[in-house]
């Protein structure tokens, strides 16, 4: 297998740039960022890209691998390249800086503004809260908890790409997290902060988001149970 | 209003009207469905809804729901597709509202009204 | 269709969203139409006559699965906005879809 190569196109540039084609050997269990690294290391050393955990955990590689979002370090050449053809460019929706590396600023700022945070209630008198795991707000909780910050979501998002202050599936899952933690002080005015003209309503439930999670997260089901509360606060006249 | 409080309610007028037409679709096809057979004139159809409360009340639901339903749609393409402001989309949201409401109760009730 | 698009749901969406802009067009002819019947029943027998030409009748049969694409589609956003949903998901889109194709049949049939 090792004899083997593999035609890549790599996006080299900003926003302008252009794609550069490069001959890697096909090893076994290959993954994408393998071939990045391979690349970098033997081929062309100005190459710019991200990673740090190699195994899934700290969402720094995500890449557009022939035309979707995915992360890099652990997909494999296999899965994405069945026609032989690998064409890898950077992250869509977010500014590129540099070849493959995009700079997530806007990404994190949203998670901010959407009062992505949790906003403790206790004191260090208090005794621990007790949750169930069969409790359904931890069930909700815990089944949107998972998120590495990757930005696959947010890249395959259409509706971040047509409206620019969308707060996009990934800031959204995780004030959806929150809504459903007992502990949490801050549901009233996070509520407030999803809600506005970039808020939870855009969201047109087309899940792209949930189709590509590489941690097979459901953002648009979250962002749907945001939907329903934000109903009901503004109902009782809260929002 | 707060643009929050507008963006839901906006969203929640969406869905409340989206459940109503879904039924009133429903009828509507049965009723198509039902009326092609042997083509339709104009007399079939005064025949049908001419005079009659029941269809004048059918009809005037389904029209005022759709003048709430499509401009909440069309305002959400528009604000995807074009670089309109806020106050522009709402204005051409109203526009078509009125529109669609005109020109639905002007058939509706010049319908029922052939009947009585 | 760009390849992150390339899924059931996100066609879903597209359909809807085509759909419903094409009913929007149509809505104010259709109303149109049907107010003659109030100042000119003659215009408007001899526009529903013409509605019988094989085109036509086609043309209508597009615009019957429109508004049952539409209404399937949207009773899509519906369960999946306020239905505990998370594994038929895919399921829906597929009964929509049929559905809406079965509704145009059934008015081909009926006319044809
Ligand atoms: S379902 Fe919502 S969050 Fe997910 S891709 Fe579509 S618009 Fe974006
Ligand atoms: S929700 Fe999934 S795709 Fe989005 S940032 Fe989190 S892990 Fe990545
Ligand atoms: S390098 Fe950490 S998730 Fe891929």
């Amino acid at each position: 297998m090792s004899s083997e190569t593999i035609t890549v196109e790599i996006w080299r540039g900003k926003e302008e740039g252009e794609f550069q084609t490069y001959q890697v050997p096909r090893m076994e269990s290959q993954t994408v960022l393998d071939i990045v690294t391979y690349v970098q290391r033997n081929l062309d050393p100005g190459l710019s890209y991200r990673f740090a955990c190699r195994v899934g955990v700290c969402g720094s590689c995500a890449m557009t691998v022939n035309g979707k979002p995915r992360w890099t370090c652990r997909t494999h050449i296999d899965k994405v390249a069945g026609d032989g053809t690998l064409r890898i460019q950077p992250l869509r929706n977010l500014p590129v800086i540099r070849d493959l590396a995009v700079d997530m600023t806007d990404f994190f700022e949203k998670w901010t503004q959407a009062k992505a945070q949790f906003v403790p209630t206790a004191t260090r008198a208090d005794d621990f809260a007790q949750v169930s795991p069969d409790d359904p707000q931890r069930k909700e909780a815990s089944a949107g908890i998972e998120c590495i910050n990757c930005g696959v979501c947010y890249s395959a998002c259409d509706t971040v790409a047509w409206l620019g202050d969308y707060l996009g599936p990934a800031a959204l899952n995780r004030a959806w997290t929150l809504h459903n933690d007992v502990r949490d002080g801050g549901r009233a005015e996070r509520l407030k902060a999803i809600s506005g003209s970039g808020g939870c309503q855009a969201c047109h439930s087309h899940q792209s988001c949930f189709e590509l999670c590489p941690k097979h997260l459901n953002p648009t089901a979250s962002i749907a149970g945001l939907k329903r509360a934000t109903v009901k606060a503004a109902l009782k006249g809260e929002i | 209003m707060t643009s929050a409080r507008a963006e839901i309610l906006e969203w929640l007028v969406q869905r409340v009207t989206a459940a109503i037409l879904a039924v009133c679709v429903i009828v509507h096809l049965a009723v198509i469905v039902i009326a092609v057979q042997g083509g339709v004139t104009s007399k079939e159809i005064v025949a049908r809804v001419g005079g009659s409360v029941p269809w004048l009340l059918f009809y005037s639901v389904f029209v005022v729901s759709v003048a709430l339903h499509a401009p909440v749609g069309l305002r959400n393409i528009l604000r995807e597709y074009t670089s309109f402001g806020r106050r522009t989309t709402h204005w051409i949201m109203a526009a078509v509202c009125v529109l669609i409401l005109v020109m639905g109760f002007r058939a509706v009730i010049g319908l029922y009204g052939l009947g009585a | 269709m760009k390849a992150h698009r390339n899924h059931a749901n996100y066609w879903a969406f597209a359909l809807h969203r085509l759909s419903g802009v094409a009913l929007l067009f149509f809505l104010p002819a259709h109303f149109y139409v049907l107010g003659l019947a109030v100042e000119q029943a003659a215009t408007l027998d001899m526009f529903l006559s013409w509605t019988e030409a094989p085109l036509v009748k086609l043309l209508e049969t597009g615009l019957v699965i429109l508004l049952a694409a539409h209404m399937t589609g949207g009773l899509r956003v519906l369960a999946i906005e306020f239905l505990a949903w998370r594994d038929w998901q895919k399921s829906v889109v597929a009964i929509t879809g049929g559905l809406s194709v079965a509704a145009g049949l059934l008015f081909l049939l009926n006319a044809g």
